[in-house]
């Protein structure tokens, strides 16, 4: 007669689980971290007080105030505030263009590792797989390290000044993103669909299609628009560098000290991020 | 069909899951594979539907041995044998015909295949198929709204489309109840009969394997256990495979007494080589 498990005697509990020194480690190499670098960064809350420092706060405060508002004003920054639109959808547009091949490339599931490979021939797998997966996280890597600010100004040294250069900053770096962050999403999609096409037969481009886009398409979609919100704000510091847009405008107003225009600019710089917000989260909900 | 010689599996962890099997499986042929859960059935299933690669021992396919082909030969040859999952293994967030029309990605191009995403090809095939398994009137809903048998149709369905000459079910049934189980089961002995196909079916339910199937095969640690008609298996034999398997042993308890007696009514219809 089977015995029911809570009838098992009181003195066989399951062992319990080693010690590991891991959480006690990270703890203390957590807590070193921020207290080195307090020092290291020089966080000192008395500058905040001390000389000139809320006076020059309050002589920007008092310049900003009330914001300049007039028509014409307005108007002539209609066409900056577009520009920094257009800068952040042309730059996801290339962002995306690099970021979809490259993180197909980059996801290990695809090219060499896991279930779609236990058959591959070592040449295929070691040789065509992991060599592309290798090189592509490699280059994602380097895209990602660089920041768009030093993009932007290579390539304003490249093609001149205008919008371009930060188009291409920015469809760069956040390519750079895309592709590693999508390659995540698609290597933890439900991996069993996959091995069910690959075993009737599919090809890798017909397991991608069937299996792995339709898995993976809502979280793709709402992490590019979450990027899409985040371009519009580097779009407008990208402007500092000479690449258009209401970044530039901000660093015009803000070095001939009219500080009423800046809180403008900030002002629809806000509005243009929290719309973008909006319209990503309406898309969002759709998609779920 | 399938001439399987020694054939071994060592996972990367060292567990042998597979520790010599060989095993001749004729064309046409329906097989039941019985075994305490831990046994290995689900590894030679995916051995044998060309996913996995034994470490030892070789797989004759149709008379061709697996080991020696290209990447896309093994395509082909995957192409010719379908395979059931215990989970449904299908995308829920695809609309059922898509999920069904899949099973023609084997011989599509990746073209064809994108258009159909949008605007799907071969609908009477996807109609056809679904009919077969009793659920038409699904082609358009979304596949995560159907309950757990539904999918395993559509699932079947899918196989249907793809029209192999070996249909693999790894516990097709396992993972919905008992009274869907029975029909799930006839419906793949029904349709492996009609269209002549070589059918091997993993099976939890002993009575099940007894009951619809000419061959039972039992599989312990491993190793072929007996390979047998349902009427030369004994309560003995059966209690030998699961002993030790708690779980599996009780539902021995509930076997009809004696030999069985719906086993000998599915002997392999004429013209099927055993």
């Amino acid at each position: 007669m089977a015995r029911a498990p809570w009838a098992a005697p009181a003195d066989r509990f399951p062992a319990s689980p080693s010690k590991s020194l891991f959480p006690y480690l990270f703890t203390a190499v957590f807590v070193g971290a921020v207290l080195f670098s307090l020092r290291a960064a020089q966080v000192d809350p008395r500058l905040l007080f001390e000389g000139g420092a809320m006076g020059n706060v309050g002589r920007f405060l008092r310049g900003a105030f009330p914001p300049r508002l007039s028509a014409e004003f307005l108007g002539l920054m209609l066409r900056p505030a577009l520009e920094t639109i257009q800068i952040s959808v042309m730059g996801m547009a290339i962002a995306v263009l690099i970021g979809v091949p490259f993180g197909l490339l980059a996801t290990s599931t695809l090219t060499w590792r896991g279930v779609l490979h236990e058959r591959t021939t070592p040449r295929g797998r070691w040789g065509l797989g992991f060599g592309a997966y290798a090189a592509v996280r490699a280059a994602l890597s380097v895209f990602r390290a660089i920041p768009e600010y030093v993009w932007a100004f290579m390539f304003v040294r490249a093609v001149g000044l205008g919008p371009f250069p930060g188009v291409l900053a920015i469809g760069v770096a956040y390519g750079g993103m895309l592709g590693k962050v999508y390659s995540e999403i698609l290597e933890n999609v439900n991996p069993r669909p996959l091995e069910t096409l690959h075993a009737a037969g599919a090809s890798r481009l017909g397991v991608i299609l069937y299996g792995l886009v339709p898995q993976a398409l809502p979280n793709v979609i709402a992490y590019s628009l979450y990027r899409w919100e985040c371009a519009i704000r580097a779009s407008a510091i990208l402007g500092f560098v000479g690449a258009g847009g209401l970044g530039q405008q901000i660093e015009l107003s803000m070095r001939m000290f009219q500080f009423d225009e800046v809180l403008t600019l900030l002002g629809m710089l806000f509005i243009l991020v929290a719309g973008v917000d909006f319209v990503s989260g309406r898309i969002r909900v759709r998609l779920a | 069909m399938y001439e399987l010689g020694g054939i071994r599996k060592v996972f990367a962890s060292g567990t042998t899951a597979l520790d010599g099997i060989s095993l001749r499986v004729g064309r046409g042929e329906h097989v039941a594979f019985v075994g305490p859960s831990g046994a290995g059935k689900t590894t030679l299933f995916r051995i044998l539907n060309l996913t996995l690669r034994p470490t030892d021992g070789t797989l004759v396919l149709d008379g061709t041995d697996v080991a020696a082909l290209s990447d896309a030969a093994l395509r082909g040859a995957r192409a010719r044998i379908g395979t059931i999952y215990q989970q449904h293994n299908l995308v829920g967030r695809l609309s059922v015909v898509h999920n069904v029309l899949a099973g023609n990605l084997a011989r599509w191009s990746t073209l064809t295949a994108l258009i159909s995403l949008v605007r799907p090809r071969d609908l009477p095939g996807a109609v056809r198929a679904l009919a077969q398994v009793g659920i038409p009137e699904k082609l358009y809903t979304r596949t995560d709204a159907l309950s757990g048998g539904q999918q395993q149709r559509v699932a079947i369905a899918r196989v249907l489309v793809q029209d192999p000459d070996v249909i693999l079910a790894d516990e097709p049934v396992s993972s919905v109840d008992p009274s869907l189980a029975v029909s799930i089961v006839s419906l793949l002995r029904d349709l492996g009969h009609e269209s002549r196909k070589t059918l091997l079916v993993n099976l939890h339910s002993v009575e099940l394997a007894l009951t619809y199937f000419p061959r039972v095969v039992g599989i312990r640690d491993g190793r072929l256990f007996f390979d047998l008609a349902p009427d030369q298996v004994t309560r003995e034999l059966l209690a030998e495979l699961y002993e030790g398997h708690r779980d599996d042993e009780r539902q021995l308890e509930s076997l009809p007494d004696g030999k069985s007696t719906l086993g000998g009514a599915c002997r392999p219809l004429p013209g099927f080589a055993k």
